[in-house]
């Protein structure tokens, strides 16, 4: 008589919510008539998140002492739970944004597509093994693969899937054969048998961090592993910019941080310098891209490039406070760039062109809802006060100020000054076009009313702003969330 | 309470007036009545003020993000008490002026503009490290807009310019406010202790010297003051810059009284020279507002002087100038801009002879003009005294500085009265260009009559500012 082996269907509740809400929305495109295909997708995609959002919930109040389950290949706990919560929010506020995207095929692939990379996420951030790791990570990569890919008649999203596939998969490629060394010089898999097997200062071991680590800062897009971003964020479909550059940050950061603080902690000395160093380029790289950029999204891009840099001065404390900060930085980020690519999509379907800062030209006073939206993302990216990311800056600086690094504080302050020289230049064109300005700008007719677009933006207005005078429930929150990794 | 209320009232007259669908003339005047009756809710805060205690008043406290130390603290000393007063009287002259003139798209501007005054009170009230940071950055949010998009023909360049320095300068802020809270354990201006780190200490006054601004720190003042809308202008000059001064007070003097001593000599000595070099520079500006701005350049290097002295003299000195400058200055632009208004230039050689036929204009320029030169028995007067006195303690060279700056306001003071009112009529005044109407002279003259209750009484302010007692600690 062989047991059944115990599975632990909460921990995997949010995953398997957002699966059967793929498979409904896929079987949707097949069984579905065509003019209900997209209400039908839509709704099970959203439903899927909400409902993720919720198991979620319920296992990050479930969930105070870590476990280990399915043979110590994922572990249930806090850090993997609020991620989750984070995860799926993001993902039904993308589905609100995506609702009415000019597109005539593929609905159903979109939203099956879509749930199917929040499921893949949700397992990643999980993950305790670095075969889950890896597992995860190509799972919901393939969904973006296709995604990026998925306006077949735009020669810009072709290109782009491709570019993403290719790098991406090179990346996976990376982080696989780190995976193998690090299991050659430990002979495991597991994160917390690989800290226990105590392999010293073994150079397999190294170079396999710094591969999986590679890998990694390619799913986070840091540089020098950035190359793809610009290119994908921009021939990408505006909605799956918007998804990936939230939830594929998310993922990626949390995972980061659980690997390097469970898996190495004694090699920590070597990878807080990596990651510092990391940190350091991001910040110089991606504000500095940005500033010569005139497309907004390939602007957005450069500075989620930079966004990246200061979430791994967070990680590079690699104190409990650090988790702590990061934790906190990802809820406002997650929406202040879901927020501001979804501006972008509105005003790229009001226009039907890629647009430019040309494009946004007196944007705040004809659409004044979009401009004020897209006016407070702008203040948030650049840490202004009365937004998220003004405590998000904070807080990573003073976790790195406390762990000694006080250079990375100057660094930080540093690129956030040059970055405002490029968020305040959005402003500027959507507040204050000159004539001439003006006559670049198309003019456009009755933009479409778009009342499911404008409910996510106000959802991201809500959290970045609302996340600023909530800072401590939040914060207090991530903390516990940080505490169950092993410091 | 009370300082919550005030900042609170603005704010939410704000997003009243932005969200409300109301006809222009309305949402300017209810933006004008809410100004007015902040000026009022801040009598009543004055009224219950305790004018012989020296101790925080009208505060309050709430939990804010526990973890870091920070909390909600407001409340007021004497000193900031006073540089409120001066903050709310002048933004309700400026939203006044801008109800006057009928700025367009008055929904948003009137809106940024209650903002900007609820920021700019927080500041003064605030008795956080963090709270202060923030609301010291909030103002920028709105004054960006405000000068980009209701500015002269350079307003982008202007507005570019003015927050991209001051941000420097504020993020060196943060730097230091991170550095001291993570160090102290606490972000309480009340609760946290003294530091002799001299890096912290120099990333504070970088923010504040931009802010003020303090020579060689200005190069954001020229264009800003000059493209910027007038009553903009004014509220900038007027009570921004005095924003530094409180800063200046509450963090640099009182949390940092060893790298203080070190950089006192510097400190006066860049004082000295913006006193100077501005006054120069204002008696050489071609055009009124030149004048004036250059002038609120070396006013605020006065100030300096005043609160690095670091004597009971020199503070007192410099709270009074400060709320005489924020009055004066804002006087000063109003009426530049109501110039500007009927010859369409700032420019002096444009001008002049409109005196004849216009005694408002004549009288109420010539008023404020005097009282901006520190014409004995101003309160103007009084307050550069002091800071003579202050300085003089201090090295009887840095008085005699102080000196030479009054010499040269009258200067500079008399030669924009002279172009303005005297010689010849410049080509720009036409004859039907009207006198000041009433309106207008409903905006100026309480301003003026509120430096002239100053001037018989200037020892309402300096006599209960309390900055020594607050910075000694003594009761």
């Amino acid at each position: 008589m062989i047991d059944t082996p115990s599975v632990d269907w909460l921990a995997l509740s949010p995953a398997l919510a957002l699966l059967a809400a793929s498979g409904i929305a896929l079987l949707s495109a097949v069984f579905v008539p065509e003019w209900m295909r997209r209400t039908v997708g839509a709704v099970s995609a959203f439903a899927g998140f909400v409902v993720a959002a919720v198991f979620a919930g319920v296992l990050f109040d479930r969930s105070a002492t870590p476990e280990a389950l399915l043979s110590e290949s994922m572990i249930r706990d806090e850090l993997g739970a609020l991620a989750q919560l984070i995860l799926a929010i993001t993902g039904a506020v993308v589905v609100f944004v995506s609702w009415s995207e000019p597109r005539r095929v593929h609905h159903g692939e979109y939203y099956s597509l879509l749930a199917a990379a929040g499921a893949g996420m949700v397992f990643f951030v999980q993950a305790e093994n670095l075969m889950t790791l890896f597992l995860g990570l190509e799972w919901f990569s393939l969904c973006l693969y296709i995604l990026v890919a998925i306006d077949t008649e735009r020669a810009t999203s072709l290109e782009a899937g491709l570019k993403y596939l290719i790098v991406g998969g090179f990346g996976s490629a990376v982080l696989l054969f780190g995976s193998a060394l690090v299991f050659g010089a430990t002979g495991e898999l597991g994160f917390a048998a690989i800290a226990a097997a105590e392999a010293g200062d073994d150079a397999f071991l190294v170079a396999g961090l710094a591969m999986i680590l590679a890998g990694l800062a390619f799913k986070v897009s840091a540089a020098p592993f950035h190359m793809w971003t610009p290119d994908v964020y921009q021939g990408a479909p505006t909605t799956v910019t918007a998804f990936m550059s939230a939830a594929t940050k998310t993922a990626a950061f949390v995972l980061t941080y659980r690997l390097l603080v469970t898996a190495f902690p004694d090699e920590s000395e070597i990878w807080t310098i990596a990651v510092a160093v990391l940190a350091c380029i991001s910040l110089a790289w991606g504000n500095l891209a940005a500033l010569a950029q005139r497309d907004v999204k390939r602007l957005l891009a450069y500075s989620s490039i930079s966004h990246a840099g200061f979430m791994l001065i967070a990680v590079s404390a690699g104190t409990e406070r650090g988790a702590e900060s990061l934790l906190y930085y990802l809820v406002p980020y997650s929406a202040m760039s879901v927020g501001a690519f979804a501006v972008v999509a509105a005003r790229e379907r009001e226009l039907g062109v890629a647009v430019t800062l040309e494009k946004l030209a007196g944007l705040g006073w004809e659409r004044p809802f979009y401009g004020v939206a897209l006016w407070i993302f702008m203040l948030g990216m650049a840490g202004f006060p009365l937004t998220g990311g003004f405590f998000g800056k904070l807080f990573v600086f003073s976790a790195a100020y406390d762990a000694g690094d006080w250079w990375l504080v100057l660094v930080g302050v540093a690129a956030t000054m040059l970055s405002l020289a490029y968020y305040l230049n959005v402003i500027r064109w959507i507040y204050m076009p000159t004539g001439a300005d003006l006559l670049l700008a198309p003019a456009g007719g009755a933009p479409p009313r778009e009342y499911a677009l404008g409910f996510g933006v106000l959802a991201a207005i809500v959290v970045t702003v609302g996340s600023f005078f909530a800072a401590q429930p939040i914060l207090d929150l991530a903390s516990e969330a940080a505490g169950s990794m092993p410091f | 309470m009370l300082a919550t209320w005030l900042i609170l009232l603005p704010v939410l007259g704000a997003l009243v007036v932005l969200l409300l669908p109301l006809p222009r003339l309305l949402t300017a005047g209810l933006s004008f009545l809410v100004a007015l009756v902040e000026v009022g809710l801040w009598i009543v805060a004055a009224g219950r003020f305790d004018f012989d205690d020296g101790s925080l008043q009208l505060g309050t406290t709430e939990e804010w993000v526990e973890s870091l130390g920070i909390s909600y603290t407001v409340g007021f000393y004497g000193f900031s008490l006073w540089l409120t007063g001066a903050a709310v009287v002048v933004s309700a002259a400026a939203i006044g002026y801008a109800l006057w003139i009928g700025r367009d798209r008055p929904r948003a501007y009137h809106a940024l503009m209650l903002f900007l005054t609820g920021a700019i009170v927080a500041t003064f009230a605030a008795q956080d490290l963090l709270l202060f940071y923030v609301s010291f950055e909030a103002m920028l949010i709105p004054l960006y807009v405000l000068v980009g998009v209701w500015g002269g023909a350079r307003r982008v360049a202007a507005t570019l310019t003015f927050v991209v320095y001051t941000m420097v300068g504020s993020l060196l802020m943060l730097a230091a406010v991170v550095a001291f809270g993570v160090t102290q354990d606490t972000f309480s201006l009340v609760d946290s202790g003294t530091s002799d780190n001299e890096w912290i200490f120099l990333g504070f006054v970088a923010a504040f010297a931009v802010k003020a601004p303090i020579f060689p720190l200005h190069g954001w003042l020229p264009l800003t003051y000059r493209e910027s809308p007038v009553e903009v202008t004014a509220v900038l000059s007027g009570i921004v810059s005095k924003t530094a001064v409180y800063g200046f007070i509450v963090i640099v003097l009182a949390k940092f009284p060893d790298p203080v001593e070190d950089f006192t000599g510097l400190l006066l000595v860049l004082g000295a020279t913006g006193l100077v070099y501005g006054s120069l520079l204002a008696f050489r500006a071609p055009d009124l507002r030149g004048i004036v701005a250059y002038s609120s350049l070396a006013q605020m290097g006065l100030i300096t002087i005043g609160l690095f002295a670091f004597n009971d003299l020199g503070l007192n000195g410099a709270v009074l100038q400060s709320v005489a400058h924020a009055l004066v200055s804002t006087s000063m632009f109003l009426l530049v801009g109501m110039v500007e208004r009927r010859t369409g230039t700032s420019d002096l050689a444009a001008l002049g002879g409109m005196a004849r036929g216009r005694p408002a204009t004549a009288t109420v320029l010539l008023v404020a003009g005097m009282i901006a030169l520190a014409v004995p028995g101003s309160a103007t007067f009084a307050g550069e005294f002091l800071i003579m006195a202050g300085a003089y303690e201090e090295g009887w060279g840095y008085a005699a500085v102080v000196a030479l700056g009054i010499v040269l306001a009258a200067m500079y003071v008399l030669r924009l009265i002279s172009a303005v009112l005297h010689v010849r009529p410049g080509p720009a005044v036409r004859d039907e260009a009207l006198d000041l109407r009433l309106g207008e002279l409903a905006l100026v003259l309480p301003l003026l009559a509120c430096l002239l209750v100053l001037s018989a009484w200037p020892a309402l302010i300096s006599e209960s500012s309390f900055v020594a007692d607050f910075l000694t600690g003594s009761p």
